[in-house]
């Protein structure tokens, strides 16, 4: 099959490599119709994240239909599935508690002593992404064999377009937990960092949630506007104060919640940042926390702080004394994804929610490498790629 | 269930270890001030060298009843299924012969079953003469709030004339402490979901 493959710093590429198969009873195999490229992704592409190895296949991100069954699946052939990013047995004590980007049982065994060694314990599967998380081959390719097909996987009724439920994989459950992580009350006022999709899903949530106003802050004229057509009023941090403007928006309070969905690759020119991006150059230091710092700062005292960006490894200078003085409260994580999909797929099925506005580019996954070098250049523009296997994209 | 008292030194040293490291650590007159024994197991002290032994274990929750994992042990046909590198269990009587793959060829270490009480636990250790000096216990208890089973597997080997090292090494490199920790691993995984994780696309062989 065809498969987009990661070989290095900015070096993706499309190789032909074997078919996946049914390895374990409850595994399916897909034949993936859309995939996108994720946020995350540009983690990969840029080399941040620990435990990558040449030839990976990327993608995590993906939907399509079930070609082949284990003894053990719930899924039957032919069913169009939607398969969250996160890999979970269903049955271990986390699973059991809907935490399920902790499942015990996911990660092979072997995969698990860097996580352990890094973070205390091991974290879930997840599809294409770091060796620390498993190493499973993802789903920017043709075919992906889905472990615990009976759990994972939600099936999609016929007549849906792809577009309009491809982000249950990952971001539109991500944006929600987000929102949901800020426990809002109604009238509240959020403020979101970044208004790439999981920021702009978040402040879509926020909203049905409740939020009395939402601010998304950014720097990106194109992504500032899409956010503004969601509902959310907008700060341009090249031409505004941010902590200044958010407490003269929220009448010299700050806000309630924050989200930090900016994650490890904060943009920007302060002294701190500066200093966090010469460091995780030269590998001393692996994450650039600047959005977060800002958030910690900003938000409101005894407020709540939620963290969909993904870091990987230790931040300097983290404003640790804010967190405790304030009297703050953090809630992050991988996504739960299975916990969000039937409740958001019932939202998208009934019109509440639509994604599909997110999607500036569709192209054939043969030309996933120049998705990559635009989604990761041209971040105004290129707000969401759509790779389908076989065709030729517009 | 039968149950067998041992009385062999070994035995006696993994007993000890299990009680608390803080009671050898008190009798060792190079620590004043003399601190009281806490409630952490033996094996997790800061030191690994217990009077000639070396000594590593683990505990893992496992969403099951002890009767279930009791039989997991018991049945020698499973545990090639979660012991990576075990090649077979053979068994007559008491005596338990654990076959183990290694790079040079097989290696058997023969035990006897010490120690069989129905779903609470169950140990081997090696008989007289054989190459490596071991005991292995695992322990069933009830986990708190309906979680299942704590599983607690430990092992106490003596390191004889660098047989160990030589063990462990044929072991394809891997410290016996990360082996035993990885096994109890695939043990829960295959309890709890009836398959052990692999990121493999396609099957062995």
């Amino acid at each position: 099959m065809r498969a987009l493959t990661w070989h290095g710093k900015h070096d993706v590429r499309v190789d032909t490599v074997p078919d996946p198969q049914i390895v374990n009873p409850r595994d399916a195999i897909i034949e993936v119709t859309a995939t996108a490229i994720c946020g995350s992704d540009l983690h990969l592409y840029d080399a941040v994240i620990p435990g990558l190895v040449p030839g990976d296949i990327l993608g995590h991100e993906f939907m399509g239909r079930v070609v082949d069954t284990g003894p053990k699946s719930t899924l039957k052939k032919g069913d169009r599935v939607v398969v969250p990013f996160t890999i979970s047995c269903g049955a271990c004590f986390f699973c059991q508690q809907q935490q399920f980007s902790a499942c015990d049982n996911s990660n092979p065994v072997e995969k698990q002593e860097a996580s352990e060694l890094l973070y205390g314990h091991a974290m879930s599967g997840l599809f294409g992404y770091s060796h620390m998380t498993g190493g499973y081959p993802g789903g920017q390719a043709e075919y992906v064999r889905v472990p615990f097909s009976d759990v994972g996987p939600i099936v999609i009724p016929e007549g849906v377009p792809d577009e309009q439920v491809l982000f249950l994989s990952d971001i539109l459950p991500t944006g929600w937990m987000a929102a949901e992580n800020c426990d809002i009350q109604p009238g509240d006022s959020v403020a979101v960092w970044g208004c790439g999709p999981v920021g702009l899903f978040a402040i879509q949530s926020a909203l049905l949630m409740g939020a009395g106003q939402v601010i998304a802050i950014d720097h990106y004229p194109h992504r500032l506007a899409l956010a503004r057509s969601l509902g959310a009023k907008i700060i341009d941090f090249k031409q505004t104060h941010v902590l200044e403007a958010l407490m003269e928006m929220t009448g010299g309070i700050g806000p309630d919640a924050v989200i930090d969905a900016v994650g490890m690759e904060s943009h920007g020119f302060s002294p701190d940042n500066l200093m966090d991006a010469l460091k995780q150059k030269v590998g001393i230091g692996a994450d650039r926390a600047h959005a977060l710092r800002m958030a910690l700062m900003a938000v409101r005292k005894g407020g709540r702080v939620s963290i969909p960006g993904v870091y990987g490894g230790m931040a300097d200078k983290f404003p640790l004394g804010a967190l405790m003085e304030k009297g703050l409260q953090i809630r992050t994580g991988q996504t739960h994804v299975q916990k969000y999909t039937r409740q958001l797929l019932q939202r998208i099925l009934e019109g509440e929610i639509d994604t599909t506005f997110l999607i500036s580019h569709r192209l054939s996954l043969e030309d996933a490498p120049t998705g990559y070098r635009n989604f990761h250049g041209k971040q105004d523009e290129w707000t969401k790629v759509v790779l389908t296997p076989g065709t030729k994209g517009t | 269930m039968p149950r067998r008292q041992s009385d062999l030194p070994l035995a006696a040293a993994v007993l000890a270890l299990t009680v608390g490291a803080g009671l050898a650590a008190g009798a060792m007159l190079k620590s004043p001030p003399r601190r009281p024994p806490d409630s952490a197991p033996g094996r997790t002290a800061r030191r690994s060298h217990f009077g000639g032994y070396q000594v590593a274990g683990r505990t893992v929750t496992i969403n099951a009843p002890r009767s279930r994992l009791y039989q997991m042990w018991r049945n020698p046909d499973h545990l090639p299924d979660f012991m990576e590198g075990l090649a077979a269990v053979q068994v007559s009587g008491d005596e338990v012969t654990w076959v183990i793959d290694t790079p040079d060829g097989h290696l058997a270490v023969e035990t006897r079953l010490v120690e069989d009480r129905e779903n609470e636990a169950l140990a081997w250790r090696s008989v007289d003469g054989a190459e490596i000096e071991i005991e292995a216990k695992v322990q069933l208890r009830d986990a708190p709030a309906g979680r299942g089973t704590e599983v607690e597997a430990h092992i106490a080997w003596r390191p004889q004339m660098g047989t160990v090292g030589q063990w462990a090494a044929r072991l394809r490199g891997t410290d016996p402490k990360v082996r035993g920790k990885q096994e109890l691993k695939r043990l829960k995984m295959l309890v709890e979901t009836g398959e052990i994780a692999t990121a493999n696309n396609r099957k062995a062989g």
